[in-house]
């Protein structure tokens, strides 16, 4: 077993949350068609309230915090925070867009030790990406931020997401990544917005660009295991929890509400009323969260891909229930292996007939 | 022989968790869990505190092991951590403001 892993099952035995996600800001200067958020300021947590809450989360034994947004570096306060946090010897990763980062903000995020920069670069076609984050130039001043940051020594990814307007030019965002010396990181997931709306759902990318995305050996290291039908799940998959959504981490929205994580909605309590550890070892949500297994789920429980499904239960729960399937999740299984999932029967036999055509004799 | 002073670098991240100290350098992400004699010396390295004290009055006392043992093990252990920056390590007292410099990549 490796030290990571030892350490998240540590954590996880502890209750310690050892990865925390903390949107600092929803304010953008992009305006990506994919996304979840809404970018006006609600009430942003002040620089006080911030420091206080990572004081918090040192003691709580927080250990991987990722600072992102909405775009980090439009508060004032971003790299006093930044400083705070390196302080109390977070291993920092940070969400950008980059379009803000000269010379100089690279040289300070080596300065203050932070762990690895992440930015989403869409395309290489500037057309593309440009219209993806409707800010033109966009594409040229993310590069150009990676190249800064590269020059300072700092890990880089390039988290490419694919939806319909980008989904063929992957291939051309890794060669990128890889002449910048970046990693690459590739994400299919297209999630709705945090008020519910599904409007961004339209841009997931059909079945048939999934299953060739699952088939790309650029992506995928070895195809024939990964595309492989699942194996039978044990009784350690069934007893064993999804995710570790509320287990090990969380999510700390930019007005002080408590989340299982980025991608699951469901609120736990708010920082500006309760302290973190009495949100985090108190909330009935999270117990909730926490009491589901594997052999809970309705429908998933009793599907081939029990054992081997990404299953996140944040769009589950998203759908209408967290113990319930995630029709993203599914199709991407389904795409995987060819076989259906148990909950993609349940639909089809839901489904009223279809209409007989008859043909007349020639 | 001189005495060898160590300071924590501050291109790390670290957190106890459990009674164990983990511990990533920023600069190679190689990750440390260190058991508790580590841990020790780890809290002691203050840089003001030579290495051959902190084996005497912190690890011998408490833990069940020989001197030489000790400082065998410490000075292996100083030098691992320090190869990954993870340790400062000198033959003079080492200031804050020196452990406070992100060495360059």
């Amino acid at each position: 077993m490796s030290l990571l892993a030892e350490m998240n099952e540590k954590a996880l035995a502890l209750g310690i949350p050892l990865s925390v996600h903390l949107d600092l800001t929803y304010r953008c200067n992009e305006r990506c068609i994919h996304c979840y958020l809404d970018h006006d300021d609600h009430g942003e947590m002040t620089t006080l309230e911030i420091e206080d809450l990572l004081s918090q989360l040192a003691a709580a034994g927080v250990f991987f915090l990722t600072f992102s947004g909405g775009e980090v570096l439009l508060r004032r306060d971003f790299f006093p925070l930044v400083e705070y946090a390196r302080r109390l010897l977070f291993n920092l990763k940070i969400k950008t867009n980059g379009v803000m980062i000269g010379d100089a903000e690279a040289r300070q995020l080596r300065e203050l030790g932070v762990e690895q920069v992440q930015l989403s670069v869409y395309s290489h076609r500037p057309e593309v990406h440009d219209a993806i984050t409707k800010l033109p130039g966009s594409l040229k001043r993310t590069v150009e931020a990676i190249r800064r940051l590269r020059s300072q020594g700092l890990k880089v990814t390039i988290a490419n997401v694919l939806m319909t307007a980008n989904s063929f030019d992957n291939p051309d965002v890794i060669a990128l990544a890889n002449q910048l010396g970046a990693f690459y990181t590739v994400d299919p997931t297209i999630t709705p917005k945090m008020d519910g709306s599904l409007s961004p759902l339209a841009l997931r990318i059909p079945g048939h660009e999934l299953h060739q995305v699952f088939r790309n050996p650029q992506l995928v290291p070895n195809v024939e295991e990964f595309c492989a039908p699942p194996p039978p799940p044990g009784d350690d998959v069934m007893d064993g929890y999804p995710c570790s959504a509320g287990h090990t981490a969380c999510y700390i929205s930019p007005y002080g509400d408590v989340f299982p994580c980025v991608q699951f909605p469901l609120p736990t309590g708010n920082l500006r009323r309760q302290k973190f550890l009495d949100i985090w070892r108190g909330s009935p949500q999270l117990a909730q969260v926490r009491s589901i297994r594997a052999r809970d789920l309705v429908t998933c429980s009793s599907c081939a891909h029990a054992g081997t499904c990404t299953r996140c239960p944040g769009l589950a729960y998203m759908e209408g229930n967290m113990r319930g399937p995630s029709t993203a999740d599914c199709e991407k299984s389904f795409q995987r292996t060819g076989i259906p999932t148990a909950n993609m029967a349940l639909r089809a036999a839901a489904r009223p007939p279809a209409l007989v055509q008859i043909q007349a004799l020639a | 022989m001189g005495e060898t002073y160590i300071a924590k670098s501050t291109a790390i991240a670290a957190r106890m968790i459990g009674g164990e100290m983990m511990i990533m350098s920023a600069l190679d992400s190689t990750f440390f869990m260190l058991n508790e004699v580590g841990t020790l010396i780890w809290q002691s390295a203050d840089g003001q505190t030579p290495l051959s004290e902190i084996v005497t009055k912190r690890v011998c006392p408490e833990f069940d092991v020989t001197l030489e043992q000790a400082q065998r093990d410490a000075g292996q252990f100083v030098d691992q951590l320090s190869q990954h920056g993870i340790l400062l390590v000198s033959d003079q007292p080492i200031g804050s403001a020196a452990a406070a410099v992100a060495p360059t990549p």
